[in-house]
């Protein structure tokens, strides 16, 4: 984000925002002002809707008024399909911020003799931007042309002319393509719009859909050069600038509790840096979710919002299990400080839930964040995948100031100083939790691998859950001490 | 233009046409005197040509569903026919005005 408002004041260019969250960060401040942008993608990948929430935001929020040339689809139909995402374009008509023209060509009916041009198509689309004196325009799919008249030469220096007319208007376009065979429109546009051209894609891996922008082109400008995923959702699109997190994030040196007496003790009495990213690492049963609860239970305690993922247990399930170790949850809860996100990792493709994640973390703003647990990820994408998703999850959190905790599930024979996802490098604090066997009971323990920026404890502690939580205690050369710990957590068999 | 009282012998008894065009170009000339032409042939004392300047009356062209210019839209008879272009090749005018059977259908 900083990276992009330095691009912006050096850019020559003029931009023009599209208020569409996201987008114009990845854009480094806009759509080139005054000039037709080539948005193409294949079917149903959210060209139109792109189109339309760019005329519906620059109406409401920078009072340029939009007129839509609707190649494809009614007045009516168009407003009806955006109605569910909160667009209310018969309201923005009433109002004279918004112009829909629905041009049809059927060719069955068309005869054509002698010399043409689409100087209709100009008057039309002056005629709706000088009625309602429009700063944005929207033509949407222009290509219908092709399938109504036969005349590719003279569609094709109409065409021309038109986005040089546009550009002589001043307005800021957007020109909507079909993706084509090896082309990036179907009929070849990107050869008249040279300015802008904004790739969308719509693909299912593994059963899992995401959608993905990219800027393909983007003359005169600086901009990601990477694909990034968008949601559509019922405020919109979202284009999510996840790559754009870069090594600047602010270094607090405020503590927090962990909400474990003895692990703060372990900590250096004080319990984990504010803004750093925890790592708990165990098998199975070992504790972890428990720890995790206990460092959101004493989040809320100190009326911070806290956002909790959870990847493999309901929130009635999480609630009722935390009883069980005295942990109230609903308190946090109810008062709206915590919020439990419950989602099967496969339901969604990785981007989509980093997208999904950066969406919420910016919507409730917590303090505190917990994904419980990161290993569930490997489920919905390949090792690499995922380890680069949270390194870019991580990096964005941080930069939020926000701290973090994640646990990872190891597997038995596993050593459980390596994380399979290989972020332990960028983790801050790294607690391992591990069950001993010995004179015919398990128990566990708990020690600190790492902990940056405080003086820790290098002692192995018994760890145990208790009906009044988790207790850290001394392991005694002989280990009758360690007894199994009483609660429902007890490890599995 | 021109209007006539009716005939009533199968044959479509009256022409109501219409020309689209933007300012006074020498193809909207053109294409009005080359109509006029193929009226006064074939449709002689039944047929009105409205010439529509869409210079003049911009929001005309969304009616019609206009874009090119110039356009010869058949009002009447139904169903409604357009044919685009200075209408310089007679036989494609008749076609499309369905006064003679082309590659489209021909009368109803």
């Amino acid at each position: 984000m900083a990276n992009s408002m330095q691009l912006q004041k050096t850019s020559p260019l003029c931009k023009c925002a599209t208020g569409i969250p996201g987008l114009d960060a990845v854009t480094a401040g806009g759509l080139p002002k005054g000039r037709p942008t080539l948005v193409c993608g294949s079917a149903g990948c959210g060209k139109t809707l792109l189109a339309v929430e760019f005329l519906v935001r620059g109406a409401a929020l920078y009072d340029e008024p939009g007129a839509f040339i609707a190649f494809e689809e009614t007045a009516e139909e168009l407003a009806q399909n955006v109605r569910s995402l909160g667009f209310d374009l018969d309201e923005l008509i009433r109002q004279n911020k918004l112009a829909v023209d629905y041009v049809h060509v059927e060719r069955s009916e068309i005869e054509e003799t002698g010399e043409y041009d689409l100087e209709g198509l100009f008057v039309r689309l002056g005629h709706a931007i000088d009625t309602i004196g429009a700063r944005r325009v929207v033509l949407d799919t222009i290509e219908v042309l092709f399938g109504g008249l036969s005349d590719d030469a003279i569609l094709r220096s109409e065409i021309r002319r038109l986005f040089r007319w546009l550009k002589d208007k001043g307005v800021t376009a957007i020109v909507t393509g079909e993706r084509g065979q090896g082309t990036m429109t179907r009929y070849g546009l990107e050869e008249y719009v040279s300015d802008c051209v904004i790739l969308l894609d719509h693909r299912v891996t593994d059963q899992v859909s995401t959608r993905r922008l990219r800027v393909v082109k983007y003359r005169g400008s600086a901009h990601g050069t990477n694909e990034f995923p968008f949601l559509i959702d019922e405020t919109g699109i979202s284009v999510l600038p996840i790559t754009s997190a870069g090594l600047d994030h602010p270094a607090s040196s405020e503590r927090v509790s962990t909400g474990i007496k003895g692990l703060d003790r372990m900590l250096g009495g004080k319990g984990f840096i504010r803004g750093t990213t925890v790592l708990i690492s165990g098998t199975a049963g070992t504790g972890k979710t428990s720890i995790a609860t206990h460092f959101a239970s004493a989040a809320c305690d100190r009326g911070e919002r806290c956002l909790y993922f959870s990847f493999e247990e309901s929130q009635n399930q999480l609630v009722r299990n935390l009883r069980s170790i005295g942990l109230d949850l609903e308190r946090g809860l109810k008062a709206g400080l915590l919020r439990i996100h419950a989602a099967r990792p496969t339901l969604h493709g990785l981007e989509m839930h980093l997208a999904l994640m950066h969406r919420l973390v910016d919507d409730f703003k917590p303090q505190v964040v917990v994904v419980d647990p990161i290993s569930n990820f490997i489920s919905s994408g390949t090792l690499t995948d995922a380890g680069s998703m949270l390194i870019r999850l991580i990096d964005y959190l941080k930069g939020q100031g926000t701290t973090s905790l994640f646990t990872n599930l190891t597997h038995g024979g596993q050593n459980g100083e390596n994380t399979e996802l290989g972020i332990s490098s960028i983790i801050d604090t790294w607690l391992l939790l591990r069950d001993h066997e010995r004179n015919g009971e398990r128990s566990g323990v708990a020690y600190i691998l790492k902990s940056r920026g405080m003086s820790h404890s290098k002692q192995v502690k018994g760890f145990r859950l208790t009906d009044h939580g988790i207790e850290l205690v001394d392991v005694e050369p002989t280990t009758r001490n360690t007894e199994r710990p009483s609660s429902t957590k007890g490890g599995l068999e | 233009m021109m209007t006539d009282e009716k005939h009533t012998n199968g044959q479509p008894e009256f022409w109501d046409l219409r020309l689209y065009v933007a300012g006074k170009t020498a193809r909207s000339v053109a294409a009005f005197a080359n109509l006029k032409r193929v009226c006064d042939e074939h449709l002689a004392g039944k047929y009105k040509i409205d010439v529509i300047d869409l210079l003049l009356n911009p929001q005309l062209a969304r009616g019609d569903q206009i874009i090119a210019i110039p356009t010869l839209v058949r009002k009447l008879p139904e169903p409604i026919r357009k044919i685009i272009g200075d209408l310089s090749n007679t036989e494609r005018v008749l076609v499309g005005l369905q006064l003679r059977p082309g590659n489209s259908a021909g009368e109803e």
